[in-house]
């Protein structure tokens, strides 16, 4: 009879700490989870008393890699309190800002963290030695993503120029052209990456779930739209804690949720599984190749799907850039914000999933109340079910890989554990 | 002392606490422009990016603040293994937004946010880690600078002082010949903030938030002053002064009380 020890205390290549812990005697298992210990944060508690302009400042370092992703919601979140609606400009520069943002993060996760795993290294520095091709393309990638985040918001991590309604900084037509110029050639190197992920040996786990996501009938949602499920159901953004649900674990400072099932999950795959219709064309013969076609169940192609992204962001951020030229950047500053009391909820698909930032103002603007709902967390019941129905199935493998397919599954759902909690270890007791 | 690497190149480890990990992003980014970097150091641990992990190194970088107790055994190993320990970014070096949560009582924080489970996670008041163990150089910022991390690791490798400014953001602001922010009405410490970000969150429109910690000798008064005439409120004011730099805020009233 089988007996299985792992213990993988702080998974690498997540960002975040946590744990994988499994046990199981004589074919029974007693344990297989997933735990969060990262050290809490507490941003919802340390945000009230703060003006309403520093919000997106703070919550921004929420994460360092989807600093944009919360700098977005959280001026979405403020402005509704406000009742702003921001400009036609603003909101062209903040999707195009998002895509540079989505692709730096799927591009960081796909060749940085996922694929060491499957060219059989532990971590991206050989790769520079074997693959040097791979390594300078994923370098090409970021910096291409990176520079655009910097044109728009001064840098990629922790934008200094938005601000509530608008941006403090603009870019100028001929930065545009450049930028412009550079997607046209990225292209290639999208070509390229979804060869390379078409090439990969994804492991074979089928388990479906409800898929969670924001949807637009007129885009691929990333920013504002409707909280959808693959279950049929559909709320407005406002009405956040009914799909969430939180609740606190004792083996994880990420609190958990669920909705119509015991478990959902969030992030590119179930994007594309809610909103397939939305990716560009470009995206969806990329989906092709890669096989992806709704509803995809199997949790590792998550990866595969943000690859689909990447393409995606790539063409629509082409589109955008045009649209900006033929209507010409306007000199618009921030409009000036009429200070008032009021509640506001704003929503973002962020590249690990869709996230909330619901804040209270005061007559002052000053913060009274915030909650903010991170997409990993959203993730952790999801994974952990997974983890649960895919270790029978693995039980009779060596036990390193089983290690490995367990922290490999870990990986797929892109944990981002430095949200406000953070999070990974994987324990074989 | 540890030794090198066979090959003479010295071993390097990455470590987070309590941060949004955002300077070993920057750290990673920095790659893009200076891939050579890998030829002059060998790291030997950075859980954000790698699986292999080395325990014996001689230059530490930290990121991060310390907010538990049981985080503290840790920070000390770090400091007894590595010759040098450098404080990443402003979690590390100031506590930095970290430590806004000790300006509310730390049990209606824990509250707050888990409820009547507060119990189950540990936590105390943030601080910078310099606070805990000895630190031989920072690398300030919010996160820290690309450019600025590069010329600190290179000073480091060739055993001097790493050259991080002590005059305040104004010089370089002037140097990019910015607008000033605060003569368009807009709270900025730019003038008691350390340089060597190149200015840059004014030069986005955006008022310096302090994230690279206060100049020797600031003129705070006059500062206070500054930002009044900028229309803001005392409570403005001091918001903007705990925005990164609560503990030192903290630490500078209880030193006056204490006088």
């Amino acid at each position: 009879m089988t007996t299985v020890n792992v213990n993988v205390h702080h998974v690498t290549r997540v960002e975040g700490h946590g744990n994988v812990v499994v046990d199981v005697k004589n074919g029974e298992i007693k344990e297989c989870r997933f735990e969060v210990v990262e050290a809490p944060r507490f941003f919802e508690a340390f945000v009230r008393g703060r003006p309403y302009y520093e919000l997106s400042h703070i919550t921004s370092r929420i994460c360092g890699i989807c600093s944009v992703g919360h700098a977005t919601t959280s001026l979405r979140a403020t402005e509704k309190a406000l009742g702003m609606e921001p400009s036609e400009q603003t909101v062209l520069l903040r999707k195009l800002n998002f895509h540079g943002e989505m692709i730096d993060s799927h591009v960081l996760h796909t060749y940085y963290l996922v694929a060491p795993d499957f060219l059989g290294v532990g971590s991206v520095i050989p790769l520079i030695e074997t693959h040097r091709e791979v390594v300078e393309r994923a370098l090409r990638i970021k910096k291409l993503s990176g520079d655009l985040c910097a044109m728009i918001g001064g840098r990629h991590t922790h934008p200094c120029a938005m601000a509530v309604g608008g941006f403090t900084h603009l870019p100028t037509e001929a930065e545009l052209r450049d930028m412009r110029d550079r997607f046209v050639e990225a292209r290639a190197d999208m070509d390229e990456t979804i060869a390379l992920f078409a090439s990969l040996p994804w492991p074979e786990f089928e388990r479906e779930t409800e898929y969670v996501s924001l949807h637009k009938d007129e885009e691929y949602a990333f920013i504002d739209g409707t909280v959808v499920t693959s279950d049929g159901f559909s709320y407005p953004i406002e009405d956040y804690r009914k799909v969430t649900n939180e609740k606190c674990v004792p083996f994880s400072t990420a609190k958990w949720t669920h909705h119509n099932r015991d478990s959902y999950m969030v992030g590119a795959l179930a994007r594309l599984n809610n909103n397939f219709d939305q990716l560009h064309p470009r995206a969806q013969e990329a989906a092709a190749k890669l096989g992806l076609e709704p509803i995809v169940t199997n949790p590792f192609l998550n990866t595969a799907a943000q690859a689909v992204e990447m393409v995606h962001c790539i063409e629509d951020g082409l589109e955008i850039i045009d649209q900006l030229l033929t209507r010409g950047i306007q000199p618009e500053e921030p409009p000036p914000v009429d200070v008032k009391e009021g509640e506001g909820a704003g929503s973002c698909d962020v590249p690990r999933g869709i996230l909330f930032h619901n804040y209270v103002y005061d007559e002052d603007g000053c913060c009274v109340e915030a909650n903010c709902i991170i997409p990993t967390n959203q993730n952790m019941a999801n994974l952990n079910a997974d983890m649960q129905e895919l270790l029978p199935q693995i039980l009779d493998k060596p036990q390193d890989e089983i290690r490995l397919t367990l922290e490999m599954l870990v990986r797929a759902y892109d944990p981002c554990i430095s949200c406000s909690a953070h999070f990974l270890t994987v324990e074989f007791v | 002392m540890s030794d090198t690497n066979t090959n003479g190149k010295p071993k390097v480890a990455f470590f987070d606490f309590a941060s949004c990990e955002g300077c070993q992003l920057t750290v990673v980014d920095s790659l893009q422009t200076h891939l050579d970097l890998l030829d002059a150091v060998e790291i030997v641990q950075f859980r954000e990016a790698m699986t292999e992990k080395g325990e014996d190194y001689q230059i530490a970088f930290v990121e991060g603040s310390c907010t538990r107790k049981s985080d503290e055994a840790r920070l000390e190993k770090i400091r007894e293994q590595a010759d040098l320990v450098v404080a990443l970014g402003a979690c590390a070096h100031l506590g930095g937004v970290n430590s806004l949560k000790n300006l509310h009582p730390l049990e209606d924080v824990r509250r707050w946010v888990y409820g009547d489970k507060a119990d189950w996670y540990e936590t105390y008041a943030a601080r910078p880690i310099g606070a805990v163990i000895q630190v031989d150089a920072v690398i300030p910022g919010c996160p820290i600078d690309r450019e600025e991390f590069v010329r600190v690791v290179k000073a480091l490798l060739l055993g001097k002082k790493p050259p991080v400014p002590d005059y305040p953001v104004c010089v370089e602001c002037k140097l990019k010949e910015n607008v000033c922010v605060l003569l368009e009405g807009q709270p900025c410490l730019g003038p008691v903030t350390r340089a060597g970000c190149d200015a840059i969150c004014p030069t986005y429109g955006d008022g310096c938030e302090g994230c690279r910690g206060l100049i020797p000798n600031p003129n705070e008064n006059s500062m206070e002053d500054v930002l009044d005439e900028a229309g803001l409120t005392v409570e403005e004011v001091l918001s903007r002064f705990t925005m990164f730099n609560a503990y030192q805020v903290q630490e500078r009233m209880a030193e006056e009380e204490g006088k």
